[in-house]
């Protein structure tokens, strides 16, 4: 593994999308930057552009209006980047299953790399699954 | 070949750099304490700027050239102007005479950089930014001009940074007297507008036009523009430290001099809500701007 991925796991720069989620898990997702958690210990930063983004942390059921913007997104962020699923809602479509407008699960969408499922899901559980990515990538178990 | 070295290596880009990235560190650790959180560690910097160089630089399809020009040209005029401020702090008698005018007009380029290259990137939240980085480099300059002639009014027409120095070891700090004082607010107050933080950080406004100037810059060349960000952190406080601090520079004076001021910014970061643009200009042209005044003035007198 080089500097330049060993220096990516330690500052993640994560860029929060909502695609229609009810507001609980970006409600949590804002809680792993207050001081009981405090994510940025371990480098990791909310950013305001997309541009500037490691990760992608999508929230919500992806219906018929946000697909489309969703993949205008991806686009534009810089590679290596990963897409982190957040909530029951995004890889699943949870109680939306069977709604007019919500069409497909995010990973028929895009390509996740890591699903974290709750509703919402636990600020404890985003830190666990971010820690089994990184851990994955380094190659330990 | 001497002249290389110094830009490259001591006063110039290496040693301003890592200054630099360590105070950037500096500034997190504190407003994290504040915020009671634990903070990154001190190396997180230099972390985001290897990872940075090795992300993908994305340009814009209507991009013009000067978008990848930008930010390099603003980096090395800034080193440019830590190198002749390094050089008098460090070995007064080196300075050349007018060389303060020379870092004057060298540390508004990177503001005109981040201007140019916010506006060659088409994007329209990177225009607002770029507007609005424009008129706060027009409310801050004009004090900061003001003040800097307090200086050279003090120091008896001393246009030479090594003059200003030699003034203050054989007097006093310009601080200690009334119309210095006045200057070193006024002249702080401007460095922080100069630096983007807190309450003047307008231009880069993460909540409201998301990164503003820098919302297009992905990879190296915003590593370039967080590079910048960073020695700019430090050339400040050893502007404010030649201009107002100077009795003792040795090592260790300076370094508590440099922490003081970098924790004062800091706390005022920290301490105060983003103000609008038009707040923040009517703040430079009114209340700032009269104490500049005011100090040159009394400085003229003889204060």
């Amino acid at each position: 593994m080089d500097l330049k991925t060993k220096a990516l796991l330690k500052s993640i720069w994560v860029f929060h999308v909502s695609c229609g989620s009810c507001n609980n898990c970006d409600i949590e997702i804002l809680d792993c930057l207050t001081p009981r958690f405090d994510l940025e210990r371990f480098g990791i930063q909310l950013v305001g552009s997309v541009r500037h983004a490691d990760a992608l942390l999508i929230t919500g059921a992806m219906n018929r209006k946000s697909v489309p913007r969703m993949k205008k997104i991806y686009a534009q962020a810089p590679k290596p980047c990963v897409v982190i699923a957040v909530g029951q809602c995004a890889l699943s479509r949870h109680m939306f299953r069977y709604s007019y407008n919500v069409c497909e699960p995010l990973d028929k969408i895009l390509p996740v790399d890591l699903y974290i499922p709750g509703c919402p899901p636990r600020p404890e559980a985003m830190i666990d699954g971010i820690v089994k990515l990184v851990n994955k990538v380094r190659g330990n178990k | 070949m001497k002249a290389l070295f110094y830009y490259l290596i001591f006063p110039g880009f290496l040693f301003s750099a890592v200054a630099g990235l360590l105070s950037s560190w500096v500034e997190r650790k504190v407003t994290a304490r504040i915020q009671w959180r634990v903070g990154p560690p001190w190396y997180q910097n230099f972390l985001d700027l290897i990872k940075l160089s090795g992300k993908e630089t994305i340009i814009p399809k209507q991009a013009r050239a000067t978008f990848l020009l930008a930010p390099y040209l603003g980096l090395f005029s800034l080193v440019l102007a830590a190198t002749i401020l390094g050089l008098a702090l460090f070995t007064p008698q080196q300075s050349f005479t007018g060389d303060l005018i020379v870092v004057v007009y060298l540390l508004v380029i990177p503001a005109i950089c981040a201007i140019i290259g916010a506006s060659s990137s088409r994007n329209p939240l990177a225009s607002v930014g770029a507007a609005r980085e424009m008129k706060l480099v027009l409310g801050y300059e004009l004090p900061f001009v003001l003040s800097i002639a307090t200086v050279i009014v003090k120091t008896h027409g001393g246009i030479r940074l090594g003059d200003i120095l030699a003034f203050q070891m054989n007097f006093n700090s310009l601080f200690f007297s009334f119309s210095g004082a006045l200057a070193f607010i006024a002249a702080l107050l401007c460095c922080q507008a100069k630096l983007g933080l807190a309450p003047f950080e307008v231009a880069e406004a993460e909540q409201e036009i998301m990164a503003g100037t820098v919302i297009e810059y992905s990879g190296s060349a915003l590593a370039a523009f967080k590079l910048t960000k960073a020695i700019l952190l430090y050339t400040m406080p050893v502007l404010l430290i030649l201009f107002f601090l100077g009795k003792d520079i040795s090592p260790i004076f300076s370094l508590a001099k440099y922490i003081i001021i970098l924790v004062v910014f800091i706390l005022i970061k920290n301490t105060n809500p983003r103000l609008r643009i038009d707040q923040a200009v009517r703040f430079f042209w009114g209340p700032v701007t009269a104490i500049a005044g005011l100090a040159l003035i009394l400085a003229l007198l003889g204060l």
